[in-house]
């Protein structure tokens, strides 16, 4: 509107270069400022859309990783095993979407949208992977899961295949399997109220390995690894807890009994009360 | 891999991530050092004698800015150049602290607002990020905010050292870069909440220029060529 800026100038401005009047400095400054406009909008959008699929991607890990718990209940656990193996098919796709939004990208820039999912995602894998396994998961396999191929195409024409990556980092691999040990402390729970005596002592084994690599890290590590730390620490002790019920008093206690022993790290049982 | 070496190979990651942060604080430091220095010297104009002085502390400052070239090169060379916010939160206050100098510096000379790309220049950067060490929009902005707070002190001071027409020109450019900051769609983030801080700026530069208007003092905002 030039007739109200010379109207409220009163009279024009002379500058020295390079804006020749105050109107022109003006409309400058609003096309510099549309421009960050634009890229800030930009920026945002894909952070919320990277926030949108992470928490798909949190969603369906942690239905999986209830999927799993399930498994001693039920007739076939090899059904269970390829079921879950399905969902988290359905979850690498999904980081495949991540991946495809952070092409070109600099990852660490969107890192805080999609770090939830990705743990998530770690805990799941390698609670899938223990079942199997008993061992733990490595980076390098996770990683190696999480190759896309990608078909380019413009005007219809097919270009060739790219190939898209997403590397989980050391730090979101080291807080999911932080999660992780949190499953493993109610498997084992589980696992002794359904008579499975053998499992407490191999997670109690494993669990104390990772526990001690743990405490190996320190806190050289991100600091939500101190904080969760601690519930490692309370998780192992459950476990360890568990273990010595069993071998001190597993013989007296009946089978269907074993699971309220276990329900809480304080519980002491009367011996005579545990006798059928 | 068993557990033992899964984790023997991530503390050595961790490890050598904390002695790069461990490189880049030191070098991030001297910058710091510099940044201080450089406000110490432009801090001056507002006192009435430094008021005259404007041109010469713009160029001492811009010597400054020399060594403030140096350092950040030196930085660049302490961490891959893609990993560029993996780090960022080492750099991002003083960066900003250096957009704000610049832009301080620039509108002194030339009382205009400093481009990304000049801010960048002076401080040897880049402002696309796929070129290299950038300047990241948010972070031109801080500083573009910082040097309004820096504005409304100087309107001031203005005043009282006797000089009744900057202030009136410093309204003028304020109330622009409001205009231009109300463009942006801001998130509920660090930058939104020193926006809100403008508003404060823009009303204390009102009053100044309403104290002056009200006495007779102020008279129409002279063209900048005759200075």
């Amino acid at each position: 509107n030039i007739e109200g800026m010379n109207k409220r100038d009163g009279k024009s401005s002379i500058r020295t270069a390079p804006f020749p009047s105050i109107l022109d400095a003006f409309l400058m400054l609003k096309h510099l400022f549309l421009i960050f406009q634009q890229e800030l909008d930009t920026k945002h959008d894909k952070y919320e859309r990277l926030v949108k699929i992470s928490r798909d991607v949190t969603i369906e890990s942690k239905r999986t990783i209830f999927l799993l718990h399930r498994m001693t209940n039920v007739p076939d656990p090899e059904d269970v095993l390829n079921d879950a193996e399905v969902k988290l098919d359905g979850v690498r796709q999904k980081i495949g979407q991540i991946a495809e939004e952070l092409r070109g990208e600099d990852i660490f820039q969107f890192h805080r949208a999609f770090t939830p999912g990705i743990q998530e995602y770690v805990e799941a894998v390698s609670f899938l992977h223990y079942i199997r396994h008993r061992s733990l998961i490595s980076l390098e396999e996770i990683n190696a899961r999480l190759v896309f191929m990608r078909t380019e195409k413009a005007d219809a024409k097919p270009l060739g295949t790219q190939v898209l990556t997403f590397q989980v980092t050391p730090s979101d691999y080291l807080l999911g399997v932080a999660d992780l040990t949190g499953e493993l402390m109610r498997m084992c729970i589980s696992s002794v109220g359904n008579g499975d005596i053998d499992t407490p002592f191999q997670l109690s084994q494993f669990l104390r390995q990772i526990h001690d690599g743990f405490s190996y890290i320190g806190n050289t590590g991100p600091y939500e690894v101190s904080k969760k730390l601690h519930t490692l620490r309370q998780s192992l002790g459950k476990v360890e807890d568990a273990c010595y019920t069993l071998r001190v008093r597993g013989s007296e206690i009946p089978k269907h009994m074993l699971a309220d022993v276990f329900s809480s790290r304080t519980t002491l049982i009367d011996p005579e009360e545990g006798v059928v | 891999m068993s557990v033992t070496e899964m984790f023997s190979y991530i503390q050595g990651f961790l490890s050598a991530d904390q002695d790069v942060r461990e490189d880049i604080r030191k070098v991030v430091q001297t910058l710091e050092q510099t940044a201080r220095e450089i406000l110490t010297v432009l801090q001056s104009v507002h006192q009435p004698s430094g008021f005259k002085e404007i041109p010469s502390k713009c160029t001492k400052a811009r010597e400054l800015f020399c060594t403030v070239r140096t350092q950040i090169a030196d930085l660049k060379t302490k961490f891959p150049v893609e990993q560029y916010y993996r780090f960022h939160e080492h750099w991002r206050f003083v960066l900003q602290r250096l957009a704000f100098l610049a832009a301080f510096v620039v509108y002194l000379e030339t009382e205009t607002l400093v481009t990304r790309e000049e801010v960048a220049q002076i401080l040897g950067i880049e402002v696309v990020r796929e070129k290299g060490f950038h300047l990241d929009v948010e972070d031109y902005l801080a500083g573009v905010l910082i040097m309004a707070s820096e504005l409304s002190r100087l309107a001031v001071n203005s005043v009282t050292a006797g000089d009744y027409n900057r202030p009136l020109r410093i309204s003028n450019f304020i109330n622009e870069l409001d205009s231009g900051f109300r463009l942006l769609n801001l998130k509920n983030d660090p930058l939104r909440k020193r926006y809100d801080g403008l508003k404060y700026d823009v009303k204390k530069i009102e009053e100044v220029v309403y104290d002056l208007s009200i006495r007779g003092l102020a008279k129409e905002p002279e063209s900048v060529g005759d200075k």
